[in-house]
């Protein structure tokens, strides 16, 4: 196995040849901001939030697809970055229904962690006020599709991981949702487990378990990790 | 198969021709005025005339004048908006030259037609696309069967990247390039895929291609195949194209019979196989991943690229997609050379580019020009211009991915890197013509809808930039924006292209762009003082 350096915010970085740009920027401890991306599934490059400036290339690059390579100088705080970052939360935040006092994951919640992080204090867009539903028919789980962000995070962990393949996302453009089953309800999928993965993997309180109230839902998205990893790892407890 | 077997058919074919055509045109546009009955109307005339003997009435592919059909060539005079009731005296006047027939006549000698230069549409509206034979009868498939005996699959990249051909479907990639990209790669097996998902509103070329000479498209995916060491095709076409569909069907079930296409073929070790793949109405599946994951049965949304699908394509196997017009150009380079392509067109932008010339122009259809050919050409000479006396404004090229052209601009040659450097694209070929009544704003807008509705829903800056900029730009129609919102709309418009996803995405701006870049003062007018 062969190892590359590269320079990311002007820090040198060593690391296997092979990895993405958000790996290593990662074991450098910096910090990108993500939303889609979830360590144990593939990265999809959704979100564009992890979106980087590579000297000598005119184009971003979302660092949770891109390769490293040697000698690669990396980019990932600049006033255009930071702008766009910003500029996404915003669009994220008018586009559903995130009205965070009301939220199971309000103050546990990776959306809001983000805003923060960007510094997002309002959003410059119209709200669309968009008309979603609520799925109340697994007898354990809920989803919210109002808090859903479509970062497929649910899709990929059923289907990746749990292998029930119950998730997945129906429609086009404005109009994009996450289904279950044949666009049916939650409950009367006969594939789900009930494992309760995409309720860990889910970044917001669109998917939570039932009986928890406003903040009290907390999320444990390393869980995810730790089933994609424990075995190579040998943590046979957790 | 062999070589004079070919020649044996294209031989009997000629053999049983009768002496007179009447050729009419049965391509989409013509079937749509009625060309069918128009036909039915000629043959029975022809019968009624008793002249059944020497004349026939041969279906044909598109005459290109598509905004006066249907089209009837009878002997190399044309006819314009044939009516059945025409037939009568049509028909007549092949034995009589006193007779004028009552269609209106056209002529070859008009600028719509004298400044072409048919290579792709070399066969269109000469021969009968639903008959093998026929396009035998003109040297089909000879250029497959030449490169199967007499070249190396080297031999035959080398003479596509001497020719310089790049990519019609838009971006222009070398095609060369990407031949000799996927015939390197070690991975077996590999795919050829034929983009033919022409979803930008306006464009009509691919459709025509295939509607009016699919053999010639099956020959060059063939020859692609052989190139690159595949043995499979697909060609993904959009289901809005019920009738190319059906002839791609009847020209590959055609081809199998007459064993061009199948295992060893012309006595070769060469295997190739085609199927068909119908989209499902989703614009985005033109992208090349999206197109992809469309055809292993997946949802259509696209993923990042690298991996490119030259080196991961179908089912993670190398792949090479090129669009329609890119393979029929594959053919007149090995049967004249790449050398003979490269002397037409322009320093970078080598051969010919057929557009689909419509919106608000006199002279609506489909037409073949040599790269380089300017824009007053294609709008003012061609196409004469508006219909109504109104004057032209501009002309939007690349349908909703490109932008405008001012009239102004219009000197302006046209191929890859002028279009781009006015801030538009080449595009798939669609030229939509623009008059003077026509509000700039309102035409913007009219893509973001077109944009808005089709983006798949993966990322966040094409997924809701899209529904904002619409927003933004009906607030500014409705005379209720301000110069804060314009600022708005640059920034957004600038986040979209610069993180979107795929190229849907990062050209959905181009038509806000690039008429904030020539028609500012139309959004100025509109906003609230």
């Amino acid at each position: 196995m062969s190892v590359v350096t590269l320079k990311i915010d002007n820090v040198d970085v060593a690391i296997e040849a092979g990895s993405t740009i958000l790996q290593a920027a990662r074991e450098a401890g910096i910090k990108i901001p993500t939303l889609c991306y979830l360590e144990g599934v593939s990265p999809v490059g959704a979100c564009r939030l992890c979106l980087v400036e590579i000297k000598g290339s005119d184009r971003l690059h979302a660092s949770c697809v891109t390769p490293v390579s040697e000698g690669m100088e990396v980019f990932t705080q600049t006033e255009k970055l930071k702008e766009y970052r910003k500029m996404l939360v915003e669009l994220l935040f008018a586009e559903g229904n995130h009205i965070c006092a009301f939220c199971v994951s309000n103050g546990n919640c990776e959306l809001q962690d983000v805003a923060i992080e960007v510094g997002m204090d309002h959003t410059r867009f119209n709200y669309r006020f968009p008309e979603r539903d609520v799925d109340l028919s697994h007898p354990l789980f809920g989803i919210d599709h109002n808090r859903c962000i479509l970062c497929t995070r649910c899709v990929r962990v059923c289907a990746e991981i749990e292998g029930a393949h119950v998730w997945n996302v129906a429609f086009r453009g404005a109009a994009a949702k996450i289904i279950s089953g044949l666009n049916q309800p939650w409950g009367e999928v006969s594939s789900c487990t009930s494992c309760g993965k995409c309720v860990e993997a889910c970044p917001t309180g669109s998917i939570f378990r039932k009986g928890v109230t406003t903040a009290e839902m907390k999320k444990h998205p390393d869980y995810i990790e730790f089933l994609h990893t424990a075995r190579e790892e040998h943590q046979w407890t957790r | 198969m062999e070589f004079s077997e070919l020649q044996r058919i294209a031989a009997e074919y000629q053999a049983q021709r009768k002496p007179i055509r009447i050729r009419y045109c049965h391509a989409a546009g013509c079937q749509s005025c009625g060309s069918l009955a128009v036909a039915e109307a000629l043959q029975r005339e022809v019968s009624a005339q008793g002249l059944t003997e020497e004349v026939e009435v041969c279906p044909v592919g598109c005459m290109r004048l598509c905004g006066r059909g249907c089209l009837v060539d009878i002997q190399g005079k044309l006819y314009e908006r044939v009516r059945p009731e025409d037939a009568p005296s049509l028909v007549a006047s092949i034995k009589d030259d006193s007779i004028t027939p009552t269609a209106p006549a056209g002529s070859y000698d008009h600028p719509f037609f004298a400044y072409q230069l048919p290579i792709v549409l070399e066969n269109c509206g000469k021969i009968n696309p639903e008959e093998i034979d026929e396009y035998i009868a003109v040297g089909g498939y000879q250029q497959l069967e030449k490169v199967l005996h007499s070249m190396t699959p080297q031999e035959v990249i080398r003479e596509i990247t001497i020719s310089g051909l790049r990519g019609r479907g838009g971006a222009g990639y070398p095609t060369g390039l990407k031949w000799s990209t996927v015939a390197k790669m070690p991975k077996t097996p590999k795919y050829v895929v034929c983009n033919a998902d022409e979803g930008d509103p306006g464009a009509f070329m691919d459709r025509s291609v295939l509607e009016s000479d699919p053999h010639r498209v099956l020959e060059g995916m063939a020859i692609a195949a052989y190139a690159v060491g595949a043995n499979q095709g697909y060609i993904y076409v959009r289901a809005e194209y019920p009738l190319a569909i059906s002839r791609l069907q009847k020209a590959i079930q055609q081809a199998k019979r007459r064993e061009i296409l199948g295992s060893q073929i012309f006595g070769s070790t060469f295997d190739f196989k085609i199927d068909i793949r119908v989209g499902a109405g989703a614009f985005v599946c033109g992208e090349e991943t999206a197109l992809m994951a469309s055809i292993e049965g997946k949802r259509g949304n696209p993923r990042p690229r690298p991996p490119y699908p030259a080196e991961s394509g179908l089912w993670g196997c190398p792949t090479l997609i090129n669009n329609v017009e890119t393979f029929a150009n594959v053919v007149p380079i090995i049967r004249e050379g790449g050398e003979w392509f490269s002397g037409i067109g322009t320093a970078t932008s080598k051969g010919t580019k057929v557009f689909a010339l419509t919106g608000k122009v006199k002279n609506t259809g489909l037409i073949e020009v040599p790269m380089g050919t300017t824009l007053h050409r294609i709008v003012m000479e061609m196409g004469e211009g508006c219909a109504d006396g109104k004057k032209v404004k501009a002309v939007q090229t690349g349908g909703p991915s490109g932008g405008c052209v001012p009239v102004e601009y219009f000197d302006t040659p046209v191929d890859y890197e002028s279009l781009k450097s006015l801030g538009t694209i080449m595009g798939s070929g669609g030229m939509i013509v623009v008059d003077e009544d026509t509000n700039m704003v309102g035409l913007a807008r009219y893509y973001m809808e077109f944009c808005r509705g089709e983006t798949c829903g993966k990322c966040i800056p094409c997924r809701t930039g899209t529904v904002q900029l619409y927003q933004m730009l009906t607030k500014i129609l409705s005379g209720e924006a301000t110069e804060k919102d314009l600022e708005s709309l640059r920034q957004l418009s600038a986040l979209v292209k610069e993180t979107s996803l795929c190229g849907l995405g990062q050209t959905a701006p181009n038509p806000v762009l690039s008429t904030l870049r020539f028609f500012e003062q139309e959004y100025k007018q509109l906003l609230k003082s």
